[in-house]
């Protein structure tokens, strides 16, 4: 009677005893958002790039060996080149599928990071870092580096013009480093650049290391998820003790499944039609030649940027080791400071607010104006630098000079980081008065009432239980209070100057709020705008009906 | 030769034997290397009177009567015709509005007045003169040294395979997909604005010949689908948010919309 699957699936539970797990997580439930699909983006182009990536490995030979060409493309033909370069020609022009795989695989690697970073976004802005997924965020943060590890060892293996030229800068920002530089570069390249070692090594980092830890923390992180159960936006009904969703089978199972080829498809049909890293053009690696428009893929691009900011004439000498500024400043400094912050943020926020409860509501941007600024001069911050890192484009496609670009970008760095902080918290703050607004006041009508007495009054709706939930669900978050310096009996009270470091931080956080309308405020405006909330409540009100806000007289009026 | 025996002690004798060789070796340099001004002698007069006429009334304001110069612009004496055939031919000359690089604008002179203009400024001094059919002809070079030749040669301004780039101060290098044969030969010869000269000791004729079999094979389709313009990473990059990462989060948008 039984059915082949059922049949197997019992065969399996009656040895592992697993039906009660599949069943136990069948029946978890998921909220469900679109921005809860971002992560599945990066997952499914992380799978997207594994299959492609096991086709690559067998025709790809990573070798530094010189070869003579002979293949199909005649603009190489007799050029020598590596082994590594001449399979990625092989793999190009005479494996079948090949250059659809190369190109496959080349797309969902920018793909996999344009998703990462949009996921990442997403977990900031809403807050879903907080305790207690503060550790996942820093699973998350190491995928991030993975991501760009992988990026940049996969990048390198073709061994072309381009990829040579981004090991060169790697090369030199690691010799700018005091003492060690040097001999770091010497361990890198098995002696001097380019040496012979280096594609054998990355390929090994590429197909391996980096693959296996990341496959080995999207476990982690995956699970993780599942542990702390999955963040809900708010809405009435939802609270930070339970989950409100759909059974993960078989709604959400069947939706993720969907978005997988939805995902593949998208870069399937990207690789079929857009041509991407053409490495013929670019020719088999030489030190010699940098050919104009030489750019890394677009997560490296900040770090080409802030290079190209940087004036040239900052290094000097001490004891006889040049401490070159110019390069340790754009190639160190600064993705230290954006990668430092973005480690830590979780914790620094708990630091400053003050607050071990656990979340699983998840924060509407708005109600968070200092991290929302925050995130989003974080975000103009790098978007500056990658335009720095295509500046030559700007000034041929827009005619400027690119030397008047440079500087702007120079003073942007730094002043549009600013002003997106100021303008992001204003927005916000107003937003949340507006909220406060609409929740004393109701919506607006479009209705104006004139009375007879000539006096006229705006009509409002207020808002349903919903909508208001929304408005009103957050706690306000206020600047922590430092308790006196000395305690009960006169004594200088230990961890006092650090109480104090933490109310400045706290203010810097949260001294500028929009609190949340409370009960008792709902109550008092109810009971003083009766009048105006409910139309026509009193008879000495004449109705007048009034157009899309604008005054409308009727004939006596005058 | 007995002057010789005689004086062959004198202090002055290095300095005259110093003038022989050198004189020798100019002499036989100039027997082997054929002039390049050869155009000039083969040029009727008529030609050149008239190129002559049309100077002085297109040119003669910048460069002044006689192509001598001005404040505005160089002589143009010794410049050749090749020079000529390149920046009328390509809409460069007449220059127009003054900017960091004088641009390219619809060419304003037919095929015989081009060629009289050339003959003109060829007359008033040996320099390049415009390359033969057989020195250009695309499918006598050979692509693969140009490929080569022009990745270590002109890649750093134009890009790897010809696209463009930028130079210091709004300058640029130009895409040369449509640059025909004749020209791509003439600028290399004559190093137009920023461009430096690349003469017969930089590149040889057929070293010119191969970099324009590689450079007229570029800007075709390419194998791999659209190459979007060829400028590499960046602009791989802004499709793959604007297209990849636009159409995911529209199909994620769709997936989510019956939501909460
Ligand atoms: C508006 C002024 C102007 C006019 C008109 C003008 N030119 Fe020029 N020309 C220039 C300038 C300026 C340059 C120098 C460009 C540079 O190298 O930066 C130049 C350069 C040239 C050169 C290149 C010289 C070299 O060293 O290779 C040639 C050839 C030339 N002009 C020919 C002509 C001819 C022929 C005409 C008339 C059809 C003409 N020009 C009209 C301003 C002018
Ligand atoms: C230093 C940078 C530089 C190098 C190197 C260089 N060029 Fe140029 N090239 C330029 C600039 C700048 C122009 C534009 C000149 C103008 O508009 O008068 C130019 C113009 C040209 C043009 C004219 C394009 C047109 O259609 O108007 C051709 C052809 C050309 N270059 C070919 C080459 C070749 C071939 C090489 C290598 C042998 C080369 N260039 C090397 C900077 C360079
Ligand atoms: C290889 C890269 C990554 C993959 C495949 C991945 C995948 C996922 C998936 C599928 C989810 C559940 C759905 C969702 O909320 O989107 C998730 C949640 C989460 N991710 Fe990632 N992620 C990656 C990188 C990151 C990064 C870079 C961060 C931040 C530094 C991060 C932080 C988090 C957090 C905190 C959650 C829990 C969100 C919540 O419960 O609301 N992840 N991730």
């Amino acid at each position: 009677m039984t059915s082949p699957a059922a049949a197997t699936a019992d065969y399996l539970d009656q040895r592992t005893g697993i039906g009660g797990a599949v069943k136990e997580f069948a029946r978890k439930v998921f909220p469900d958002h679109w921005s809860f699909l971002l992560g599945e983006i990066a997952l499914y182009s992380f799978v997207t790039l594994l299959i492609s990536g096991t086709f690559l490995t067998m025709f790809f030979v990573p070798s530094m060996t010189e070869v003579t060409y002979h293949g199909p493309w005649a603009s190489l033909q007799g050029t020598r080149m590596s082994e590594a370069f001449a399979s990625t020609l092989r793999l190009s022009f005479e494996v079948r599928g090949g250059l659809l795989m190369r190109q496959v695989h080349h797309w969902a690697a920018l793909i996999f990071m344009a998703s990462i970073v949009t996921h990442m976004m997403r977990v900031f802005f809403t807050g879903a870092f907080r305790k207690p997924r503060e550790l996942n965020w820093v699973v998350g943060f190491t995928l991030l580096l993975l991501g760009l590890a992988a990026g940049f060892s996969g990048y390198s293996l073709p061994d072309d013009v381009l990829s040579g030229n981004g090991l060169r800068i790697s090369d030199g920002v690691l010799r700018a480093v005091p003492i060690i530089g040097t001999y770091g570069s010497y361990f890198l390249f098995g002696g001097e650049f380019p040496g012979e070692a280096l594609i054998p090594r990355l390929f090994t980092v590429h197909i391996l290391l980096v693959p296996g830890l990341i496959l080995a923390l999207v476990g982690l992180h995956l699970f993780m998820v599942v542990l702390a159960k999955h963040t809900q936006y708010p809405g009435s009904g939802r609270s930070d003790r339970n989950v409100v969703g759909f059974p993960l089978f078989p709604v959400y199972v069947a939706k993720a499944g969907g978005f997988f080829f939805m995902v593949f498809g998208v870069i399937a049909l990207m690789a079929a039609t857009m041509q991407i890293n053409p490495v013929w053009n670019y020719g088999p690696y030489d030190p010699s030649p940098v050919s104009a428009g030489s750019q890394p893929d677009w997560y490296m691009l900040f770090l080409d940027g802030a290079l190209r900011l940087m004036p040239g004439g900052a290094e000097f000498v001490v004891g006889g080791f040049t401490v070159p500024l110019n390069i340790l400043i754009p190639a160190m400094v600064v993705p230290g400071v954006l990668f430092g912050v973005l480690a830590t943020y979780p914790f620094i926020e708990a630091y400053a607010t003050g607050d071990r409860r656990e979340h699983h509501v998840l924060d509407r941007p708005r109600n968070r104006p200092f991290r929302t600024a925050l995130g989003v001069s974080l975000l103009v911050a790098f978007f500056v630098l990658v335009l720095a890192g295509s500046n030559d484009l700007i000034a041929t496609h827009f005619h400027l000079s690119i030397n008047d670009i440079t500087w702007v970008l120079r003073f942007a760095l730094f002043l549009a980081p600013a002003a997106a902080f100021v303008v992001t918290k204003r927005m916000c703050l107003a937003l949340q008065r507006r909220d406060r607004e609409l929740v004393l006041h109701g919506h607006e009508h479009a209705t104006i009432l004139r009375t007879q007495s000539g006096e006229y009054i705006e009509v409002h709706q207020p808002l349903n239980e919903h909508e208001r939930w929304i408005r009103v669900q957050h706690d306000p978050i206020r600047p922590l209070q430092v308790a006196p310096a000395q305690d009960s009996r006169g004594v200088r009270r230990k961890g006092y100057a650090a109480d104090v470091r933490r109310a400045k931080l706290s203010r810097l956080f949260y001294a500028d709020r929009v609190e949340p309308v409370t009960p008792a405020e709902l109550a008092a405006a109810h009971s003083h705008g009766e009048h105006d909330a409910l139309p026509g409540a009193t008879a000495q009100h004449e109705l007048v009906p009034g157009g899309h806000g604008a005054l409308v007289a009727d004939e006596d009026g005058h | 030769m007995s002057w010789f025996a005689a004086h062959r002690h004198d202090r002055r004798a290095p300095l005259f034997l110093l003038l022989l060789a050198l004189l020798t070796t100019g002499g036989v340099y100039a027997l082997l290397v054929p002039p390049t001004a050869s155009a000039a002698s083969t040029t009727s007069t008529d030609e050149i009177s008239a190129g002559q006429k049309l100077f002085t009334a297109n040119c003669a304001t910048c460069h002044g009567p006689g192509a001598t110069g001005t404040a505005a612009a160089p002589s143009l004496v010794g410049v050749g015709a090749a020079a000529v055939d390149f920046q009328v031919g390509t809409g460069r000359m007449p220059a127009q509005m003054s900017g960091p690089q004088v641009q390219v604008k619809p060419v304003q002179f037919d095929a015989d007045q081009i060629a009289q203009l050339a003959a003109y400024v060829a007359s008033l001094g040996p320099g390049p003169s415009i390359p033969t059919a057989e020195q250009v002809d695309p499918a006598k070079g050979d692509p693969a040294t140009g490929m080569a030749l022009f990745r270590t040669n002109c890649a750093q301004c134009h890009n790897a395979v010809g696209a463009g780039g930028s130079l210091s101060q709004g300058k640029f290098a130009p895409n040369l997909w449509q640059t025909t044969p004749t020209h791509l030969y003439e600028a290399m010869l004559t190093g137009p604005q920023s461009m430096p000269v690349f003469n017969q000791a930089t590149l040889t004729s057929e070293e010119k010949r191969d970099i324009i079999a590689f450079v007229t094979k570029q800007g075709g389709e390419q194998p791999g689908g659209l190459s979007l313009g060829s400028l590499g990473p960046v602009s791989e990059g802004l499709w793959a948010w604007v297209i990849g990462l636009g159409a995911l989060l529209g199909a994620a948008v769709w997936i989510g919309a019956k939501s909460s």
